[in-house]
């Protein structure tokens, strides 16, 4: 496939910034409204004020306001990347209502540029701060206060909202959640986030700093694994350097027992949310187990310190491979036994079927990513259709169920866990011998690159334009959680009330990841 | 019935018999700090230069409350001054006691527990709730290991509740975004006195990775007066129980 407007390019692959085609407004909007219409789907849209591309231009006040706009589609099944660009000055049309997986970006292309996208539907800030546009007249500027904003509003007697949050009841993170319903019966979820904003990428601007990595690792810290991978990935492509087999597979590995914790913890959590409690209780210790096998990997059950550009930290002899194999092997066979008591309990079933179920052509209007994707029967995993590092050599099939509900999200999980847990098997199996590090070099200058990662929570997102320094002259993030928040919002449509715990823990997204 | 019966013989008993023994922490954990100055090289820099949050200073003065526990100092001294024990309690009771002069295993101080009144209070009964204020779900989800079997909380009568109003004290992660600011404040209202302030990770001591960004507050200091810092990032399940039983005058 091609789409004429855009320049293809691969996951981890350099362009010059030159190379991404500048487009009249209207032809941008056109080209992504139809490529996503082909099955497309939008991987990043974001801004970047054209003075910082261009700084050998004198500009006049007048176009320091000029904010050059980025959109990464991505072409799952073809495994190609498209990008374009266009020049907006203060106002274009919104794509939102003709391509409604744009919506979360459009309201993040606002609230950080102050580009207005006339004709979306519910244009509000999503994670409240001040503008990044140091340009925009200061008595205009909002200073935003958290939460305070405009909510759906359901009309009717005995209708009534419940507003949960930023603060809940479990240990979570916070956010705000209204619901409009009707006894128990809710209508609609709106989301409202920005409580864990730290101001990651505007810190990441000038870089990279000896601070970088460490923002990688905590921006959102239960995947500290694949956005380090990420960023690695991105700064050998535009370095262009390529690191060690063993460097790779250690990296896999790391990936795999990322996922493996997080959706065993995630399997144990939604038996608790249903009141099983022999699987809760036990896949919450098995999770532990997993976390304590990337402890032995690098020292830290999050796997910090361990990914780096260049390669790995920390290497593996035989007795640790072999303690892993033993380990692995264990938590395996303890995990099979306590989720499949899931599958053959009718309590557990009953709450799991048909709920917050999500019809695939929502999930595809919305662009979900992830095991939330896969469950609606949408084939979508980067480490298929994207594969870089060692998913290049050593393929790991795709998990789907057609359901779109909380069993389906469950079941992929389940699928998902066998999985990986065989692709460890194998890579321990076969050991590349080698160096885990490469020496780094600087990175090239005024390039783009996007590295896409299969992260637990689904695909991970970053792209980075560097100046004529070689610095970073704009470092974009995109969490999975950033594409389904709305799918979670969507699932709750027609449900009770009382099933929130449950669909929230079917997709248990990331706040901070969110709020950047 | 029968097979979930079976399963759990399987499953077994799995929570350790903390504090009678302590369980072997990984060949490669990274606790205390200890610098042996006298492998340093004459006015050598290297990992003080390497330091991300600017943990280590001058005269090699070590900052838990910043430090990532990261390895950077590690691979950059070419000597192998710095390395890192097997010590997990890392806990203090103040700011100042987080600064160490001299990093070494001789040189760790345990907290002193709360005074007698407190430990009539808080000793064998001490609920917490928890808050989130820009964590990155690390220090959050090695809170809630201690919930699980392994560690099985309850039996030293400490527990997370839901509500602030039942509880005695919080225990606060992330480095206090100014967009939570005013929910944190709000919550620890609503404990009722007398109550205890917990802030667990180099985030909510210093800010960690993100001191002095504009959009945090640098941790828990600046807004509400802290009663124990546990340090690491994150801390191992390990030692957050470590300084909370410490506190409590259990240990």
């Amino acid at each position: 496939m091609s789409l004429p407007a855009f320049k293809t390019l691969r996951n981890c692959q350099t362009i010059a910034i030159d190379d991404v085609p500048l487009v009249d407004t209207t032809v941008f909007r056109n080209s992504i409204i139809t490529a996503v219409e082909g099955g497309s789907r939008i991987c990043a849209l974001f801004g970047v004020p054209r003075d910082r591309l261009d700084p050998q231009v004198f500009s006049k006040q007048l176009s320091r306001a000029v904010i050059r706009v980025f959109a990464v589609l991505a072409h799952d099944r073809e495994g190609t990347l498209f990008i374009i660009s266009t020049d907006i000055r203060g106002s274009y049309a919104a794509l939102t209502p003709d391509c409604p997986q744009a919506h979360w970006f459009e309201r993040e292309l606002f609230e950080q540029w102050g580009v207005v996208p006339e004709g979306h539907p519910w244009l509000k800030p999503i994670r409240f701060h001040k503008t990044y546009n140091k340009t925009e007249d200061q008595t205009n500027a909002r200073e935003s206060m958290i939460g305070i904003t405009d909510f759906f509003r359901l009309e009717g007697s005995e209708i009534h909202d419940v507003a949960v949050g930023p603060v809940h009841a479990g240990i979570i993170e916070p956010g705000h959640f209204r619901f409009q319903c009707h006894g128990e019966y809710v209508y609609h979820l709106e989301i409202s986030l920005g409580y864990q904003h730290r101001g990651i990428e505007p810190a990441l601007i000038g870089g990279p700093t000896k601070r970088t990595l460490h923002y990688m690792e905590t921006l959102a810290g239960d995947t500290t694994i694949g956005h380090a991978m990420a960023f690695s990935h991105l700064m050998e492509t535009i370095m262009g350097v390529s690191v060690t087999p063993r460097a790779k597979t250690i990296r896999g590995i790391a990936l795999e027992l990322e996922r493996l914790a997080n959706h065993i913890g995630d399997l144990g959590a939604l038996a608790g949310d249903v009141g099983f409690l022999p699987t809760a209780s036990y896949c919450g210790r098995i999770r532990g187990d997993v976390l304590n096998l990337t402890a032995l990997l690098c020292g830290n059950r999050f796997g910090r310190s361990l990914v780096l550009p260049g390669g790995v930290a920390f290497d593996l002899d035989n007795t640790l491979v072999q303690q892993l194999k033993d380990r692995l092997r264990a938590a395996f066979s303890e995990v099979s036994a306590a989720v499949n008591l899931l599958w053959d309990t009718p309590s557990v079933m009953a709450r799991f079927e048909n709920a917050g179920r999500i019809s695939k052509e929502t999930a595809k209007s919305l662009g979900l990513v992830g095991p939330a994707a896969r469950a609606c029967d949408i084939v979508r995993d980067a480490r298929y259709d994207f594969p870089a590092g060692i998913f290049r050599f050593s393929q790991i099939p795709v998990s789907t169920w057609d359901t779109g509900d909380v069993f389906a999200r469950a079941y992929v999980r389940w699928l998902e866990i066998q999985r990986s847990v065989t692709f460890i098997q194998n890579q321990l199996e076969m050991w590349p011998e080698g160096k885990t590090e490469t020496e780094i070099k600087n990175l090239a200058a005024n390039s783009l690159a996007v590295s896409l990662v299969e992260g637990w929570r689904g695909g991970i997102c970053h792209v980075a334009l560097t100046d004529s320094r070689g610095l970073f002259s704009h470092y974009k993030i995109i969490d999975p959680s950033f594409h389904n928040w709305m799918g979670l919002a969507m699932a709750l449509r027609n449900q009770q009330i009382s099933d929130f715990p449950l669909c929230n823990k079917s997709f248990n997204l990331s706040y901070c990841g969110h709020d950047l | 019935m029968i097979n979930v019966l079976l399963k759990t013989l399987n499953q077994k008993n799995r929570t350790i018999d903390y504090p009678k023994s302590t369980p072997v922490l990984p060949e490669r954990f990274r606790g205390l700090p200890v610098i042996d100055r006298a492998k340093c090289i004459a006015n050598c820099k290297l990992c003080i230069e390497a330091c991300p949050t600017d943990a280590l200073t001058d005269g090699l003065k070590i900052d838990l409350g910043r430090c990532l526990f990261c390895n950077k100092c590690l691979s950059a001294c070419h000597t192998g001054a710095i390395s890192f024990s097997q010590e997990h309690r890392l806990a203090a009771r103040t700011r100042e006691d987080l600064v160490l002069k001299d990093s070494s295993l001789n040189s760790l101080k345990l907290i002193e527990s709360l005074d007698k009144e407190s430990r009539r209070l808080f000793g064998r009964s001490f609920k917490l709730r928890q808050v989130s204020a820009g964590g990155c779900n690390a220090c959050e989800a090695d809170t809630n290991v201690l919930s699980t079997v392994v560690y099985d909380l309850g039996r030293f009568g400490v527990q997370f509740v839901a509500s602030p109003r039942h509880a005695d004290g919080l225990l606060i992660t992330g480095p206090v975004s100014r967009n939570m600011r005013l929910a944190l404040e709000k919550t620890y209202e609503a404990v009722p006195a007398p109550k205890l302030v917990i802030v667990v990770g180099s985030c909510a001591i210093s800010g960690g990775p993100y001191i002095d960004h504009p959009e945090v507050l640098n941790g828990v200091d600046p807004v509400l007066p802290v009663d124990l810092y546990i340090p690491g990032c994150p801390p191992h399940p390990l030692t957050i129980l470590d300084g909370v039983l410490r506190l409590l005058g259990r240990l």
